[in-house]
């Protein structure tokens, strides 16, 4: 690998890292603002520097007071707790949802000159594969941060989160089959491909059309897996305090709320690319607009690449944006409410979908 | 390159497993244990067998090793006591037995096996589609064989954590 091969990689890393870092942080601001929309609140509104600011800029303000606060709060160490284990848990739940974007195509290739950049920053052949191999290992800050806290809250949170994260990766596993047997691939570039072509020259063929019900339990076991209201209850607070990390402070505490943000965010971004067509962009071809009719427009080819990446961000915000409606429109299930809806409807569901997939491919391919 | 990544990756790993092994701490000891796998499926990256570290993640490190940490942990299983009698003593016994046992294994293994065998593997032998192929094909019975297992296994489970209907009378 040369030093520029390097060099782009490295580039590629930092951007997407930076994007879902930064789309986290912004989605706090849009919860704390819609939720009080929602509630007929006015929302976080006091933050100004040192007053001098000549009107309130809500945005910027609360983005840059909101990560300071937690900076320069006290870190505190509950007495008994396990020391390394608790400082070690906030950091495994934040780097498996980090590091699972990087198979996640946010375009199809940049061509400068001679060189071919491929807008991915790990091309697997088996991305779908990596993505589930992290978000299988996201449960270990969750399981110990609640243990080695020494008490009781956290303890139980840690236990019912690591039971719901492993009820629903199963949902989302079998969910993601159906796609995986409709696409034929497990490469997440080639599956952002395949969703290129329209039906009857008008409908896009986003995988959404092929698999509405995969995506529908794909959703729902996201949000699980995020552990967001409706499904919160490894927080719960009028429960368990705020569960697992009961006993976190400071930029610890805010590293596990970094964790749960970035998760919806992966989550809107696998959404995306397996049903919604990914970087695709309706009728647009790598010359240009191609409408049904006749209609051409030729675009430049760093146009055309432009659009593709605004394409997937636009619509892994409108996700995130979904993911957060529904967390302030929906009350908390209970407990074993939340195991039956991922044992008994989703697990059934999903295997039904795999089996429906299956016969349609026979019969139509 | 390759050689000191899996020279590091080597002793890491040979690092982890005696941790899982020495360490007092139940818990501690079932961390290693998934530090360890973890390890073993970096290894299978630097082999090119991409599948296969996936699956070692996805099965291993991420679901069964979950199950054991949240055993542990409802468990509460506190510190090994060191000396807990004759019992321990037998245990320990069998498990050097078993321990030597293997470790004959697998030096009449390197020794007897293909170790000139150094020619470089096809491309793509470790992704999806060549996994696929030899599981559905070659080792087809195998395979079936062991999905029926884990059927009987689930059942059993079913079984044992079923309530029971009536009060036993005894």
């Amino acid at each position: 690998m040369g030093l520029i091969e390097v060099g782009i990689a490295g580039v590629k890393a930092f951007a997407v890292l930076m994007m879902v870092l930064n789309l986290s942080a912004i989605l706090l601001w849009v919860e704390r603002k819609g939720s009080a929309l929602i509630q007929d609140r006015i929302g976080a509104n006091r933050a100004n520097i040192f007053g001098i600011m000549p009107f309130n800029l809500g945005f910027i303000n609360t983005l840059i007071a909101d990560p300071l606060k937690l900076l320069t709060k006290e870190d505190v160490v509950p007495k008994g707790a396990d020391k390394f284990l608790h400082f070690l848990a906030p950091f495994l739940a934040v780097f498996p949802v980090l590091v699972t974007f990087a198979a996640v195509p946010f375009g199809d290739q940049l061509v400068i000159g001679d060189t071919v950049i491929n807008l991915q920053v790990a091309d697997l052949d088996i991305g779908i594969l990596y993505v589930l191999a992290m978000s299988s290992l996201a449960v270990y800050g969750v399981v110990l941060g609640g243990w080695a806290s020494n008490s009781r809250w956290a303890l139980l949170g840690g236990i019912r989160g690591s039971a719901q994260m492993i009820s629903y990766e199963i949902a989302m596993g079998l969910a993601l089959i159906g796609v995986i047997m409709t696409f034929g691939t497990l490469d997440l570039q080639a599956i952002a491909r395949a969703q290129g072509h329209h039906f009857f020259d008008v409908i896009p063929a986003w995988g959404i059309i092929y698999q509405p019900l995969g995506f529908l339990i794909f959703l729902i076991a996201g949000i699980a897996e995020s552990k967001r209201v409706p499904f919160d209850l490894p927080e719960g607070e009028s429960e368990l305090i705020s569960g697992y990390f009961t006993e976190y402070s400071g930029m610890k505490q805010a590293a596990f709320m970094l964790s749960d943000f970035a998760e919806s965010v992966v989550v809107a971004g696998l959404a995306t690319t397996l049903f919604f067509g990914a970087w695709q962009v309706p009728f647009l071809f790598r010359d240009g607009f191609h409408f049904p009719g006749g209609a051409i427009v030729a675009l430049p080819h760093l146009v055309v690449v432009v659009m593709q990446i605004l394409s997937f961000t636009i619509k892994v915000f409108v996700l995130c944006i979904f993911q957060i409606l529904v967390r302030w429109t929906l009350p908390r299930y209970r407990y074993d409410q939340v195991m039956d809806l991922g044992w008994k409807y989703l697990l059934p569901l999903a295997l039904a979908n795999m089996l429906v997939t299956g016969v349609a491919i026979v019969l139509l391919g | 390159m390759g050689a000191i990544l899996f020279l590091v990756l080597a002793v890491l790993t040979i690092a982890a497993a005696l941790g899982v092994i020495l360490h007092p701490n139940p818990v501690k000891s079932a961390l290693f244990l998934i530090v360890t796998l973890f390890l073993l499926a970096v290894v299978f990256v630097l082999l090119e067998a991409h599948m296969i570290a996936a699956l070692q993640i996805i099965v291993y490190a991420g679901a069964i090793m979950v199950l054991f940490v949240f055993v542990i942990m409802l468990l509460n299983l506190g510190i090994d006591d060191p000396d807990r009698g004759r019992r321990q003593v037998v245990l320990r016994g069998l498990a050097w037995l078993g321990g030597i046992v293997l470790a004959v294994e697998l030096a009449l293994l390197v020794r007897g096996g293909p170790a000139g065998n150094t020619a470089a593997a096809p491309a793509g032998y470790g992704g999806a589609l060549a996994v696929a192929q030899s599981l559905y094909t070659d080792f087809l019975l195998p395979f079936e064989l062991t999905s029926i297992l884990l059927l009987v296994a689930v059942v059993g489970a079913v079984v044992l954590a079923q309530k029971q209907r009536r009060p036993t009378i005894s």
